[in-house]
């Protein structure tokens, strides 16, 4: 039986595989050994676990590419929160630990209950270079689900140094040292020079206010941050946490700094085997805009508040190089955490709720907030129009990835509830009218009547996040050559009732299998299987000599840390199943990678 | 009315967590039904009839299965039983001796009577119903749970005896009654509801309060700084209850903000 582990055929399901343009046709999908083929013989046919999918919705697993699951601040939303996790407990079983936590959840039950709802693939939205060891920890305590993290870039000393003096290489070579010694995957860009200021109890809220000391303004950040992005040739774009975030009125300064962007080239030098696609599986953007929710407030005041999502969007269907995440508010109890440190104590001075702050040395900042959304609150209910608005105004679903910010927004357990708004307007009538009414007498929202196809789905939970972070050749869908990863829900496209959306919600929550790498983990939402999941990041290549150079001024400069250069990188050990993917590596040593 | 009688067997080693000890619970059970109940002991699962004797009076069945008809009597001392009458929202429960830790957590309705003392945690984010302790309370009583701060809401804790530190943490609504002492940060948080003191307090009464009253007849040993006094009072009527002789009136806490809407009373002399 060992030849034939992990090999599976799923016969006869509605498949949904955007990347390889398959909307809703009846087939099969074959997986040998954990990886899709396009058929089995002989023995692997033979002792194939067969899944009969017939009337069933098919779908790549799905694909969380903005999630905050591990690191220090996500531990920090667990300490301070003891009533988040008092009502919510995981019993163990035979094979799964036991767990508790609603917004924040321990590890393992951020796996299972991922994998419960048919996703298999999550990354980690900010880890401080600092906290790289705790996040890896986390991630691989993880169970099921394959990781990586985005490392926080924005406010970094070398950084802005390097930028302020217009040394893009050296920035690179920093940059792709980083990224090996730390094991990330891609850069994270939050408040791009506020929060350095944030150190002196103050912020920035122009693209071309210069910070303290390094005198640096956010624009150059931006800039120089993504131009280092694709003279290496990451597989992922800039990922931008934009200035002001939270503040009514932001809208434009979240579309100007989409602007700085343009006119790059979206490279992607990645030294990988690509899955087969039909479509271009590789990404366009040059900017990835995280909870664009959070930065697409109108209106100069709380009082005055009301959506700018249209203004935004109508930017956004202009051009080709920006994909966002939504960071949707589906209500109900929140923590927010953010590498953004003064817009944290802003929400803490607004709300009184508990608070709590931190510095990283030379690095970054954060803040950790506990917040309960509600739909009687008259800016909450704008929130979840705007949320839902950043999603349905951009015409291109390739340009939107659905989220909530996990856990900012709301929780990821939520998703299912905000598929159905997305694809029901009905179900938006029925929550706007238990809402305040600025829900819609804020927003747009009560005059879109878009609703998205579980095509559209397919893409903004799975097609889109990975190819927007670079992860789609061998993640989002199920052409030959990609891991075999798969959701099979109990939804006939045929009979969809988009009025019975309770019934709706249900089977988006609790899919009948969630497939990883070929094998069943979960079905209806029960676990049945634990395997150990893969850990993603990047190892960039730049020029040795350069490099040396770039260590020089490191070494000087590493005297303002409280920890010893030696003891700064992440060992190899703290990753399981670690994959590297080796980027921008001169043409003669190149060998593709194979898995 | 049916009764049912539940008579301890004995010491108990591992605290035993026992939140289906409830009146809607036991409402139109047979005695085998409620010996068969689970109830946990550590990592274990045993059955209700391990610790208690039950008897169902001669019906052999309670009757109607009438939630607000049921009375459970504990004949003996539980202080090793937690979370009896934990959500519960009707019927009766009266422990003869003392009770454990988290006694009518979060119920909504019904009535609790412990005529000796009642563990910490009792009436823990309570929503309805009457606890009434004839001895004495210990920490937490009628408060939130640890991290948050929404406490008790509605419903009433009586206490003849007295209650130890953070009595009343978080108090949105109800009221709380206790006729001796209190110690530490009684109505910590608290932002609605009453809390009445008979005796003294010893210190942080009322610190971070953002609404709500306290009243207390006795003294302050350590009074919160936060507090600002705004006037006298004499025969001050707190509902249906009056207080005789004159006290000092205290806005507060200022601590937690410009503007709090925290009351509180101290007798004067």
């Amino acid at each position: 039986m060992a030849a034939t582990t992990n090999t599976m055929i799923i016969r006869n399901g509605y498949v949904f595989d955007p990347l390889n343009g398959i909307d809703g046709d009846v087939t099969d999908i074959f997986i040998k050994e954990g990886t899709i083929v396009s058929d089995l013989s002989g023995a692997y046919e033979r002792d194939a676990i067969v899944i009969d999918a017939a009337g069933k919705t098919v779908m790549p697993g799905g694909v969380d590419s903005h999630s905050h699951v591990a690191g220090a601040k996500v531990n920090a939303g667990r300490l301070m929160r003891p009533e988040d996790h008092y009502k919510s407990a995981r019993i163990k079983t035979d094979i799964t630990h036991s767990g508790s936590g609603y917004t924040v959840p321990s590890v393992y039950k951020q796996g299972y209950d991922y994998a419960a709802m048919g996703y298999t693939t999550v990354f980690e939205a900010a880890m401080p270079p600092l906290e790289a060891r705790h996040t890896h920890e986390e991630m691989r305590s993880t169970p099921i689900l394959d990781m990586g993290a985005y490392m926080v870039m924005g406010n970094n000393w070398f950084i802005m140094r390097y930028l302020k003096e217009g040394d893009l290489e050296k920035a690179a070579a920093y940059v792709a040292w980083m990224m090996r010694a730390h094991k990330a995957y891609g850069i994270k860009c939050v408040n791009p020079a506020g929060v350095e200021n944030w150190g002196w109890a103050k912020n920035v809220h122009g693209l071309d206010e210069p910070n303290i000391h390094f005198e640096i303004t956010p624009r150059e950040i931006i800039r120089g941050l993504a131009e280092v992005n694709e003279m290496l040739g990451l597989p992922m774009s800039l990922h931008l946490h934009a200035n002001n975030l939270g503040h009514p009125g932001n809208w434009e300064l979240a579309r100007d700094s989409l602007m700085i962007t343009s006119g790059l080239d979206a490279k992607n030098r990645s030294d990988l085997e690509w899955a087969q696609t039909r479509e271009s599986a590789r990404r366009k953007q040059t900017v990835y805009l995280a909870h664009a929710q959070f930065n697409a407030y109108g209106g100069s005041s709380w009082r005055d508040f009301c959506s700018g999502a249209p203004d935004l969007a109508k930017y956004i269907n202009q051009v080709d190089d920006v994909v966002i995440d939504s960071g949707s508010v589906p209500f109900g109890p929140a923590t927010t955490m953010t590498g953004d440190g003064p817009a944290q104590h802003d929400l803490y001075m607004l709300t009184g709720q508990k608070w709590s702050n931190c510095d990283v040395e030379m690095e970054c900042g954060s803040g950790v907030l506990s917040l309960v959304y509600m739909k009687s609150s008259p800016v909450h209910s704008v929130q979840w129009a705007i949320g839902l608005e950043v999603m349905l105004l951009v015409d291109d679903p390739w340009k939107t990835i659905m989220t909530t910010d996990h856990p900012n927004g709301g929780i990821f357990t939520s998703y299912p509830q905000l598929i159905t708004w997305l694809m029901s307007k009905k179900a938006r009538d029925d929550t706007a009218k238990e809402c305040h009414k600025w829900a819609y007498d804020k927003s747009s929202l009560g005059g879109v009547d878009r609703e998205m196809s579980l095509y559209e789905i397919a893409v903004v939970t799975r097609a889109n996040p990975a190819r927007t972070i670079g992860m789609a050749y061998r993640k989002g869908h199920l052409g030959l050559g990609a891991d075999g990863d798969v959701t099979v829900y109990d939804i006939n496209p045929e009979k969809l009732d988009l009025n019975d959306t309770p019934a709706l919600r249900a089977k988006l929550a609790r899919p009948d299998y969630t497939i990883k790498d070929g094998g069943v983990v979960a079905r209806k939402g029960e676990i049945l299987a634990v395997p150990e999941g893969r850990r993603f990041y990047c190892r960039p290549y730049v020029d040795e000599g350069l490099e040396k150079e770039m260590h020089a001024d490191l070494k000087e400069w590493f005297k303002y840390y409280t920890v010893g250069y030696a003891n700064y990188p992440v060992p190899d050990k703290y990753l399981t199943n670690p994959v590297a993917i080796p980027v921008n590596s001169p043409q003669e040593t190149i060998a593709l990678v194979r898995r | 009315m049916a009764e049912i009688l539940l008579k301890p067997k004995g010491s108990i080693g591992i605290m035993v967590e026992a939140e289906v000890i409830r009146p809607d619970l036991f409402a139109g059970k047979k005695k085998e039904e409620i010996e068969g109940l689970f109830l946990w002991q550590g990592p274990k699962t045993l059955p209700l009839a391990e610790f208690f004797d039950v008897d169902i009076g001669r019906a052999g069945q309670t009757d109607e299965g009438k939630p607000e008809e049921t009375s459970i009597i504990i004949e003996g001392d539980v202080s090793r039983v937690k979370r009896i009458g934990q959500g519960m929202k009707a019927g009766r429960i009266e422990i003869q001796g003392s009770a454990g830790m988290h006694l009518g957590e979060e119920m909504t309705g019904g009535s609790i009577i412990v005529r000796g003392d009642a563990g910490s945690w009792t009436g823990m984010e309570m929503r309805g119903g009457q606890i009434h302790i004839k001895g004495n309370g210990a920490d937490h009583i009628g408060s939130a749970y640890r991290g948050s701060w929404r406490g008790m809401t509605g419903g009433e804790i009586l206490i003849d005896g007295n209650a130890r530190s953070q009595l009343g943490g978080g108090l949105v609504g109800g009221r709380i009654i206790v006729a001796g002492n209190v110690e530490n940060f009684c109505g910590i948080r608290q932002s609605g509801g009453l809390i009445l003191v008979r005796g003294s307090a010893v210190r942080g009464m009322g610190a971070e309060m953002n609404g709500g009253t306290i009243a207390i007849c006795g003294s302050i040993k350590q009074p919160s700084p936060g507090f600002v006094e705004v006037g006298r009072e004499e025969n001050v009527k707190l509902g249906e209850i009056q207080l005789d002789g004159w006290y000092t009136k205290f806005a507060g806490d200022f601590a937690l903000g410009k503007n709090p809407k925290g009351t509180l009373y101290c007798r004067e002399g």
